[in-house]
């Protein structure tokens, strides 16, 4: 039964993400520019320029040029930046995991801080604890993303000057390969401040989450039990209340990924973060339109594996779930 | 007949008012959510009438020069930015496109929401099917990237940002709705609706309806909120209308003179505004989810 949901869950994830190709693709052909302006930068050499033409059959009909862009893309051949002349996906690559990174560790964040202080607030219940702590929380929570994330740089950055002002690693720091760049304490530093706003911006959702269903699973008779048994409060909530209560989260988790996409974008560009969403923002300003379309998938392609993720571990947690 | 038909609708609105009432008693921080609200509703109409100063024109001196000093005073009690333009009105003009996008967009979003998901929770079958599956597509896109990307193709108005709002939004409301109606349509005054001879259609909207009314105007204020962050994140982004005032472009342009350090009366009110409005709609639906789910009340 979990096999053929997971299966039909995966089918699902391809269709989405192909869709978005299509989408993609069509969105930039509607456009009332020369086609060959959307892959081709007036400053390459001729011969390049030639090469290019065939390898996206730019003269050929649209719906050809459709089947030869699916087929480019699957050779992860997303063409030649207009801005820079060089190759999309090399250029990307490295942005990627920069973004990865700082979503991964924001959203992670968020996401335990909120269980933890949505099981506090639902045990304190009632109390000013309960009502100071989502009156925070809704407040940071309906402040723009973006606005947090420069009151947070003003801060900590340009008045207490604990954190650095922008950038992912120190300027002029050289790094020997993929561990070294990422594993190290100067990235962890210039990574504090985004990841910091991301948590406590982010952290409302599965906050508010935990303390409703947990409210709601209170009145249950095991929870009576354990008070009767004398357990103390600490473990009644953590050990009894807490795990039963941990499924909606999981569900609210892909709608979580979705928004923050988006404050990924704005917050790449307040903290400088060379990430896959400030690129996205120079390379729609710029018009480079290579760059646009695979910035725009792997964006897409994040939220769609999360949303894709979080199904499958779904379905492990709770045996009753079925496709619809 | 044209006068029982009349008169058959002023009940149903003295109704409607009634159940507001009923919703909103006791619950004040909706109450003071529907005021805030009101409050920016009325500065976007008569805002620009009253600003002391035109936002879209930079203070000069009799030289032509912007004035060296920007700190708030008496004559600008925002001050200036740096080009010159009173922050104030610009702070009180922006209510405009706030007021005008928020609104706009949350009632378009949960119009074609909340029919969608009426039509695909009442009828089941392949419909619903197709209808869920196109929902779960379209959770897959990511909402900003999108939007700037419609927004370079489409130009930057403020329309086009209510379109890309509606276009990307209404997949949530869609869900809901349609989760609730499927628990409502098996209920037993459904099923004499249908033995009475009702059609499909005064069914789902006679008699299914008004039930999800409450779920509806929950995520129209839930919906006000998020477009007014959305047009707020497109400006900032530089994305968004160059030729009216708008929060988010307010603080696009503190963030492009890196000026947030030194101007703080620059770049406070504008955030702050996103903050309260976007917080009290919050707010007004928070009375809402208490009527949806009725045991957040018994606490």
């Amino acid at each position: 039964m979990r096999g053929r949901y997971l299966f039909k869950r995966f089918l699902l994830m391809i269709v989405t993400l192909w869709v978005l190709l299509t989408i993609i693709f069509f969105l930039f052909r509607i456009m009332p520019t020369d086609p060959t302006a959307l892959f081709i930068g007036a400053s390459l050499h001729a011969d390049s320029q030639k090469m290019m033409m065939e390898q996206f059959g730019l003269d050929k009909p649209k719906i050809e040029q459709y089947f030869i862009y699916m087929k480019n893309l699957f050779k992860g051949q997303f063409g030649i930046s207009i801005r820079t002349n060089q190759q999309v996906l090399d250029m990307l690559r490295g942005k990627l995991w920069n973004t990865l990174f700082m979503m991964g560790t924001s959203m992670s964040m968020a996401l335990f801080l909120g269980i933890v202080i949505g099981t506090i607030l639902a045990w304190k219940r009632g109390t000013g604890i309960d009502t100071g702590g989502i009156a925070i929380f809704l407040a940071l929570r309906s402040a723009p993303e973006f606005w947090l994330g420069m009151i947070v740089l003003l801060i900590f950055g340009y008045i207490l000057q604990w954190f650095p002002i922008g950038l992912m690693l120190t300027p002029g720091r050289a790094y020997t390969g993929f561990f070294d760049k990422y594993f190290n304490w100067d990235f962890v530093y210039h990574l504090a401040l985004p990841v910091f706003t991301m948590t406590i911006f982010y952290l409302a959702t599965p906050m508010l989450v935990t303390r409703n269903s947990i409210l709601d699973i209170l009145h249950e008779d095991f929870i009576e039990m354990a008070h009767a048994k004398g357990l103390t409060n600490r473990r009644i909530m953590f050990r009894y209340a807490l795990r039963n209560a941990l499924l909606p989260v999981v569900t609210i988790a892909p709608l979580m990924l979705g928004f923050a996409i988006g404050g990924q974008v704005l917050l790449e560009k307040v903290y400088s973060w060379p990430g896959m969403g400030r690129e996205l923002v120079e390379a729609v300003s710029s018009m480079d339109y290579p760059v646009v379309q695979a910035a725009f998938l792997f964006l897409g392609a994040i939220v769609i594996i999360g949303n894709f993720l979080a199904d499958v571990l779904y379905s492990y947690l709770d045996p009753r779930v079925k496709v619809g | 007949m044209a006068k029982k038909e009349f008169s058959e609708r002023s009940v149903v609105f003295r109704n409607f008012l009634r159940e507001q009432r009923e919703v909103f008693r006791g619950e004040k921080l909706s109450i003071a959510g529907l005021i805030i609200v009101g409050g920016f509703l009325m500065l976007a109409i008569i805002g620009p009438y009253i600003v002391p100063y035109d936002p879209y024109e930079a203070i000069v001196d009799q030289w032509g020069l912007v004035p060296a000093d920007k700190t708030p005073s008496t004559d600008h009690w925002f001050g200036l930015t740096r080009f010159g333009y009173d922050v104030f009105s610009q702070t009180i003009v922006s209510s405009r496109t706030a007021v005008v996008v928020g609104i706009i967009s949350a009632v378009m979003v949960v119009f074609v929401g909340a029919n969608l998901g009426l039509i695909s929770g009442y009828y089941g079958g392949w419909l619903d099917e197709t209808i869920m599956r196109i929902t779960d597509i379209a959770y897959g896109i990511p909402f900003l990237p999108m939007a700037i990307v419609l927004m370079t193709l489409l130009g930057r108005g403020v329309s086009n940002v209510i379109i890309v709002v509606v276009a990307l939004f209404w997949r949530t409301t869609t869900r809901v709705i349609r989760a609730q109606v499927l628990t409502i349509k098996e209920r037993p005054f459904i099923q004499a609706a249908r033995v009475a001879g009702a059609s499909d259609l005064r069914i789902i909207y006679r008699h299914i309806a008004p039930n999800v009314m409450p779920m509806a105007f929950l995520y129209v204020a839930l919906a006000v909120g998020w477009a007014v962050i959305a047009e707020a994140s497109i400006s900032f982004l530089g994305f968004g209308d160059p030729d009216s005032v708008s929060w988010g472009q307010m603080i696009h342009f503190v963030f492009a003179a890196q000026m947030f350090r030194e101007a703080w009366w620059w770049f406070l009110p504008p955030g702050l505004c996103i903050v309260l409005l976007v917080m009290s709609a919050f707010w007004i639906g928070l009375a809402y989810e208490k009527v949806v789910n009725p045991r957040l009340k018994i606490e």
